[in-house]
């Protein structure tokens, strides 16, 4: 039987959500055009009063937030309250220019930690959980988040953070940590050490982790479960709409549920604007409902999903968005051809051996792009003789072509020699033309 | 009569070969005969070692991708001739060899010639039925 953390907000019929949200996307409306300048000006430019929203099928009249108004707005332009509310301040790694910066209220702590609360249940975290939480604490949202989450449900939280991978081990197995929530890519670095060392998964009481933070794909769940001996379940969120907990898989691993009684899911192209038909992929948004801090609307993430409307074997009625399937900004297009990483990757794991450790080269230099694979070569996918070796090549470069009309060089490199973080990992690397 | 090779994936670029000659050299451990085989990208580097396990341990450590491979080693008379006679009986025996080498040092007065095979028993079976000496791998570890 399931067991749901908040069955009465999981589990509300539709057309009683569809009530909330209107009532509460009214609220949200109120307050971002009362407090925050920036709204201000774009429901004017749109001649839109927050009184011409009066239920949730009004939204799609809503101006857009993008990222670059977190930006212009450092740093706390957003903030619809005062500082003596704010009681938390987190901000993206800001690779490029200014940090996005984020705020919260007692209330939206709160608000956060039981959707982080809703994550862990989801996958079938209980009080009697020890949760080891290897996400980065500090101002990436991931750690706290999770954090918070797990004391909310009532589950014991190790707050071990990212990297010191053998020590990880050490505590999973002397605290019997039994749920995980990392990056994909850091729970496989776990395995791999574990195998290293000689630990014996089946002695550690692991059953479920939540990873996010970072795309992945199924072929990566599958090595994830098989070697860790555990259900790996899919999270997803934004520090700008909230951190992690604005959807999670349940056990039933088919799409994430959009805790939506808080954050409202939008589907749209990402070249017009208009919301996609219904069950399409596109560029997914989000309105944040409850928000006090910043009350977020029409955000749009540049991630591609699509959602799933038909209801979910486990009983909730939140819908579902597909796991993700790029950023709308990682598309590259290679000789005219439109291709995500994450399609690479998924190519690359049906090959029977292939570590899940490549690294894609845009070679931009040139008049047209051209695209390199380098591929890790472990002791399972090594063979003694160049005919085969030369053999593994052509073959992933011809799945390529076949699945992704796609013309990749293809390098075999050695194990480790792509570099490995225990936070995000960097796919693909561009090289350009010197100016 | 069989032994065992290490075969070593390598990127082909510059001080690859040099690192792992150092790391057999920190454990101490003698290159017996080696043969690299290389594309434009990678190369496979093949070791004959006098000490198999603890080579592998070291190049494992040091994160080198590495299986074992089963060869053989032959004694080949050191004149001209020598080779045609081995690898006729070979042929008359229809078996392929995938790819062979020479070791430098000599047991006797012969060449010592390793050869990799698809199907290794067959070849030893034609090989020692021909009357060609197929060393021991004690021998050929400690040449």
């Amino acid at each position: 039987m399931t067991v749901y953390f908040d069955s009465e907000n999981e589990c509300r019929s539709r057309d009683r959500l569809r009530v909330l949200q209107s009532e509460r996307l009214r609220g949200a409306v109120e307050r971002a055009y009362a407090h925050v300048p920036l709204y201000r000006k774009k429901f004017d430019e749109a001649g839109l009063k927050p009184a011409d929203i009066r239920s949730i099928d009004d939204i799609g009249r809503l101006p857009f937030t993008v990222k670059d108004d977190f930006r212009e707005q450092y740093p706390f332009g957003m903030f619809a309250v005062p500082m003596d509310q704010i009681v938390r301040i987190h901000a993206s790694s800001g690779t490029t220019g200014k940090p996005t910066v984020v705020g919260y209220t007692r209330e939206d702590i709160d608000m956060w930690s039981v959707c982080c609360a809703r994550l862990l249940a989801n996958g079938g975290g209980t009080p009697q959980d020890v949760l080891q939480v290897a996400y980065g604490y500090g101002l990436f949202t991931g750690g706290l988040g999770l954090h918070y989450g797990g004391e909310k449900l009532g589950a014991a939280v190790i707050p071990m953070s990212g990297g010191n991978t053998k020590k990880q081990l050490m505590l999973m197995k002397d605290f019997g940590t039994t749920l995980l929530a990392c990056t994909p890519s850091y729970a496989l670095q776990v395995a791999e050490v574990a195998a290293e060392e000689g630990i014996d998964i089946r002695s550690l009481k692991l059953k479920a982790g939540f990873f996010g933070a970072e795309p992945w794909t199924e072929a990566m769940r599958r090595q994830i479960e098989d070697r860790l001996h555990i259900k790996a379940l899919d999270i997803y969120g934004l520090s700008e709409v909230i951190g992690p907990g604005v959807a999670g898989e349940c056990l039933v691993q088919q799409g994430l549920h959009v805790f939506e009684d808080h954050f409202y899911p939008e589907v749209i192209d990402p070249a017009t604007g208009k919301p996609v038909p219904a069950g399409q992929s596109g560029e997914l948004v989000f309105t944040c409902l409850t928000k006090q801090a910043i009350p977020l609307i029409r955000y749009r993430t540049r991630d591609i999903s699509r959602m799933i409307e038909e209801p979910c074997g486990c009983g909730r009625t939140f819908r579902r968005i597909e796991r993700l399937s790029g950023r709308t900004d990682d598309m590259l297009i290679i000789r005219g051809v439109n291709v995500f990483p994450s399609q690479i990757e998924s190519v690359l794991m049906k090959i029977e051996g292939v570590e899940p450790n490549y690294l894609i080269v845009v070679d931009r230099t040139g008049i047209l792009a051209d695209i390199e694979v380098k591929v890790e070569v472990s002791e399972r996918l090594f063979s003694d003789e160049v005919k085969q070796l030369e053999a593994l090549r052509h073959r992933i470069a011809d799945e390529m072509r076949s699945m992704l009309s796609l013309s990749a060089k293809v390098t075999l490199v050695e194990p480790k020699s792509l570099e490995r973080a225990a936070g995000k990992v960097q796919r693909v690397v561009f090289i350009d033309p010197k100016p | 009569m069989k032994l065992k090779q290490i075969s070593l994936f390598m990127e082909n670029r510059t001080g690859r070969l040099a690192d792992v000659a150092r790391t057999l050299g920190e454990a101490g451990i003698n290159i017996r005969a080696l043969s690299l085989a290389d594309t434009s990208d990678f190369g496979i580097l093949r070791l004959i070692v006098n000490d198999v396990d603890g080579a592998l341990r070291a190049l494992r450590a040091k994160g080198h991708t590495v299986i074992l491979t089963e060869v053989i080693a032959v004694e080949v008379g050191d004149q001209p001739g020598g080779l045609a006679h081995v690898l006729g009986v070979l042929e008359q025996a229809g078996l392929n060899v995938e790819y062979m080498y020479a070791f430098v040092e000599k047991a006797t007065d012969k060449a010592v010639v390793v050869f990799r095979f698809e199907n290794i028993d067959l070849a030893l079976n034609a090989l020692t039925k021909a009357g060609v000496s197929v060393l021991p791998a004690a021998t050929v570890y400690s040449l």
